[in-house]
């Protein structure tokens, strides 16, 4: 017994050691999104290219979304902008746009020119239905899924490798769940 | 020669670095009363901005923590109060916006760990001083063990 006492602080030290290394490896950055799970809020927002037109959640296509948060103050947002565009070419989901405290003029120049893959993007200047989705800074994409819920946030550009990785496999489980669903729709 | 270059270039880069030093962002609200003013105040340091984690709202000239200082603004002129205004923030942030923790299942060892750390040192502090006594006790010699150290005494 006394003996072992001798060891306690080495053992505190190497526990203590353990996990203050692992904290090295962890990226404050990366926060969990309080939003995962909960209905994509509610917003009446103007489109970027059409000033006069409000578009609401009504407005999402049925099916699965994904929205995503840019800016072209946002040198990542350029990054990612080529592979948004590539992507929006599939019919497995539609591409939302959320300009985030931007200029209009300066966010329609940047889709006629780099390419929309968006069915539209909403007009943020004051940040309300960013601030609702709880962004912090761009580019962020949501999936939403067929009911409108908030199934992931990813934080950070996109592209191929960073889609194989977070986004192929929850588009799968969620094309699965909604095909279960109305399986069982039917047969009831 | 020399030295005189040197001058000149430290200044510089004194005038430099200080043209750089930022203010705290300054918004240009107005509030009905001093209470909302001072609640104000308070719920913009007791928040963290998400972007730049080791400033406040009060701090930050980032973009969010303008966004998040008018949201909390609007909130207070629509009369609420200051827990649903927290509630607000972190339902759609998380419990990270807070500076001060709040007291959870998640967070217990943060709130007592402290606490019980002291405690448990108590405890041992108690333990060592109760031990000394004891052994002070022990040192006594028995009767053989007497014998034996007249005998190595009386050897020298």
């Amino acid at each position: 017994m006394g003996k072992l006492i001798r060891f306690i602080p080495l053992i505190l030290f190497i526990a203590l050691g353990a996990v203050l290394f692992r904290g090295l490896s962890l990226n404050p950055t990366e926060l969990p999104s309080a939003m995962i799970g909960k209905k994509f809020p509610e917003f009446g927002l103007t489109s970027v290219l059409n000033a006069e037109k409000t578009m609401t959640i009504a407005d999402f296509k049925p099916g699965i979304k994904l929205v995503n948060v840019w800016g072209t103050w946002c040198p990542s947002c350029r990054y990612e902008h080529d592979y948004l565009n590539k992507i929006s070419k599939t019919n497995r989901f539609t591409i939302y746009g959320l300009n985030y405290d931007d200029e209009r003029a300066a966010a329609a120049k940047w889709l006629t020119e780099l390419g929309n893959p968006y069915q539209f993007s909403a007009f943020d200047g004051q940040g309300k239905l960013s601030v609702n989705l709880g962004v912090y800074a761009a580019p962020e994409t949501f999936v939403v899924d067929h009911n409108n819920i908030i199934r992931k946030r990813y934080a950070g550009p996109l592209n191929p490798q960073v889609w194989q990785n977070e986004f192929e496999p929850l588009i799968v489980q969620i094309e699965a769940e909604h095909v279960a669903m109305i399986n069982s729709q039917e047969s009831q | 020669m020399f030295n005189k270059y040197l001058v000149v270039l430290l200044v510089a880069i004194v005038i430099f670095f200080s043209s750089l030093t930022m203010a705290s962002p300054v918004d240009t609200y107005v509030f009905q009363d001093k209470v909302t003013e001072i609640r104000f105040n308070a719920l913009n340091k007791e928040l963290r901005c998400p972007k730049c984690q080791n400033q406040n709202l009060a701090d930050s000239n980032s973009p969010i923590a303008a966004d998040l200082r008018r949201e909390v603004y609007e909130l207070l002129q629509q009369g609420k109060a200051d827990i649903e205004i927290v509630d607000f923030m972190v339902s759609r942030y998380g419990e990270f916006v807070l500076y001060r923790p709040r007291v959870s299942s998640l967070t217990y060892i943060l709130w007592y760990g402290p606490a019980g750390l002291l405690f448990v040192g108590v405890i041992v502090v108690v333990i060592i001083l109760r031990r000394k006594p004891v052994k002070k006790a022990q040192r006594t010699l028995n009767a053989a063990q007497k014998s034996k150290l007249d005998q190595i005494l009386k050897n020298k």
